[in-house]
């Protein structure tokens, strides 16, 4: 194992790196000892506060699985709504008409630069009964998934762009050269494979997504994943306990995205039906800096 | 149709003023935090790479409302650790930041890690045929290169935090986003008017960051 900054270790190096090593894990041990210690003093250590999670079945179906549903749901319906959305305002970006591409460049710059739970706090308020009346029960759902589909179909407008920028000049010529018009270029030529470069990109933002829909529970009401934390932690009273199995079940779903994001890009560089242009997940350029896409609340 | 910013009722700029202090405190922390972790994630001692690698895949996927609420519920209200903050006010401020280093050091991470890869093979090789250390290699030669390099993915990582900040609300920190909420409340009749308010505060808050900082990452860049 060589790297840029260190030779592969001697038995001089391997010693030192064990001494390393053992002041390490003691004080990380230290560390996890007056943490435990400090959890054990106000009683957070005690087996009733973590049984109910492998013993009790009632927290899983009574309140993460139908909580894990509704992030999931929220998620990819934001995900549906904004690719579509997302792929026409970045085709808008890309047009030959100024002004075509200057609102539609203002809207997706605008849409960036707001937080999303900002957007979400305005779909609230926007659907409470004076404005447009959507029953209250799927009010918070849909402000979750209204602000989550501004957000990121303009992150997406960024990505479907930069996409079909990372496509090679020759594609284009080619296209015009067996006489097709501009749309039909677009479509039938750029849009397929920029979408294959692209497909990473668009995995690891569904991660992005999933982990915003928590907002929603936090401020508006939504029954999502992590909101199950005050029920649970109001029956059981194990509030650490159970914030370490929602975060759990939130890296074990996001880590599986991630995961198959990153064997995508690695398959799709491999493959050599593409043109070869892969956009990795932290690869997307802003002409402007704007949001950047991973990191995502 | 902007008469609630007349009735003395709001303190717009004051909210914007605790985002803007929870941005600087949290990027200042994070930029050492991720430093930090970048160090360990290319040290020569398999260790410490793995407690890198393990931290930034594990608080990668965590969503950043769970890391705040947990600091809150979690460290300050079951474990009574309250950073020295004395009142309800100053304890969330400090709970915030913790939670935002946290998260944000791991991007800071990643994009130092991504900017050491820059950093030309045969300079660590030249640098260690002097006989510098790991240490004095990576603080030497490889990061000031690597930082000059990395502005720009800093700087969205910048952006995004200062949006980020809003997340703070969810533990009642009184920055934009908890104003905004409650005057979405008080001033039904108005909720375009309070959005163009809280969303103009917000794009002169990203947008000039990001211009600067753009120029400022063309001007340092290493030319190759």
């Amino acid at each position: 194992m060589t790297s840029v900054l260190y030779d592969a270790p001697g038995p001089k190096a391997k010693a030192r790196n064990w001494i390393y090593s053992g002041i390490f894990i003691v004080l990380f041990g230290l560390v996890m000892w007056w943490a435990l210690s400090l959890m054990a003093e106000n009683g957070q250590l005690e087996a009733d506060k973590w049984t109910p999670f492998v013993t009790d079945s009632r927290v899983w179906t009574t309140y993460l699985i139908p909580g894990l549903i509704e992030t999931l749901k929220a998620g990819a319906l934001s995900m549906v709504i904004a690719l579509p959305l997302g792929a026409l305002l970045g085709i808008g970006r890309l047009s030959d008409h100024a002004w075509v591409r200057g609102s539609v460049g203002a809207w997706v710059e605008f849409f960036r630069a707001i937080p999303v739970l900002m957007l979400m706090l305005f779909s609230s308020a926007l659907y409470a009964p004076q404005l447009m009346d959507v029953p209250s029960d799927t009010r918070p759902f849909w402000a979750v998934v209204t602000g989550l589909v501004l957000y990121n179909s303009a992150v997406i407008a960024e990505i479907v762009r930069a996409g079909v920028l990372s496509l090679p000049r020759g594609q284009t010529d080619a296209a015009k050269a067996i006489g097709m018009r501009k749309g039909q270029t677009m479509f039938h030529v750029l849009i397929p494979q920029a979408v294959t470069a692209m497909l990473p990109a668009l995995v690891s933002q569904l991660v992005v997504i999933l982990k915003d829909t928590a907002l929603g529970g936090a401020l508006l009401g939504f029954a999502e994943l992590l909101s199950m934390n005050r029920q649970i932690s109001a029956n059981y009273s194990n509030t650490i306990a159970t914030l370490v199995v929602i975060a759990l079940i939130y890296i074990v779903v996001n880590f599986g995205l991630t995961t198959f994001a990153s064997q995508l890009e690695g398959r799709l560089r491999k493959s050599k039906k593409s043109t070869g242009a892969v956009l990795g997940t932290d690869e997307i350029d802003d002409p402007i800096p704007g949001a950047n896409t991973a990191a995502g609340a | 149709m902007f008469d609630f910013l007349d009735s003395g009722q709001y303190d717009v700029l004051g909210a914007f003023w605790v985002t803007v202090q929870l941005t600087l405190y949290s990027a200042a922390g994070s930029l050492i935090w991720g430093t930090a972790l970048a160090g360990m994630r290319v040290s020569p001692v398999p260790l410490l790479r793995g407690f890198g690698t393990a931290y930034v895949n594990l608080v990668r996927n965590t969503p950043l409302t769970l890391l705040v609420i947990g600091c809150s519920l979690g460290l300050s209200q079951t474990l009574k650790i309250n950073l020295g903050g004395d009142s309800f006010k100053e304890i969330g401020f400090r709970l915030a930041v913790l939670g935002l280093i946290a998260y944000t050091g791991t991007f800071v991470c990643e994009a130092l890690r991504s900017g050491i890869n820059t950093v030309p093979v045969g300079q660590a090789e030249a640098a260690r045929a002097l006989g510098l250390s790991f240490f004095q290699v990576l603080t030497l030669i490889v990061l000031p290169q690597a930082f000059r390099a990395v502005i720009a993915p800093l700087a969205n990582v910048l952006i995004a935090l200062t949006k980020n900040t809003t997340v703070a609300a969810t533990i009642g920190v009184a920055e934009a986003a908890l104003l905004m909420k409650e005057m979405l409340e008080n001033e039904a009749q108005a909720v375009f008017a309070v959005f163009a308010v809280f969303a103009l505060g917000f794009v002169l808050l990203t947008l000039p960051t990001g211009l600067l900082l753009g120029w400022v990452a063309k001007r340092v860049a290493v030319k190759r």
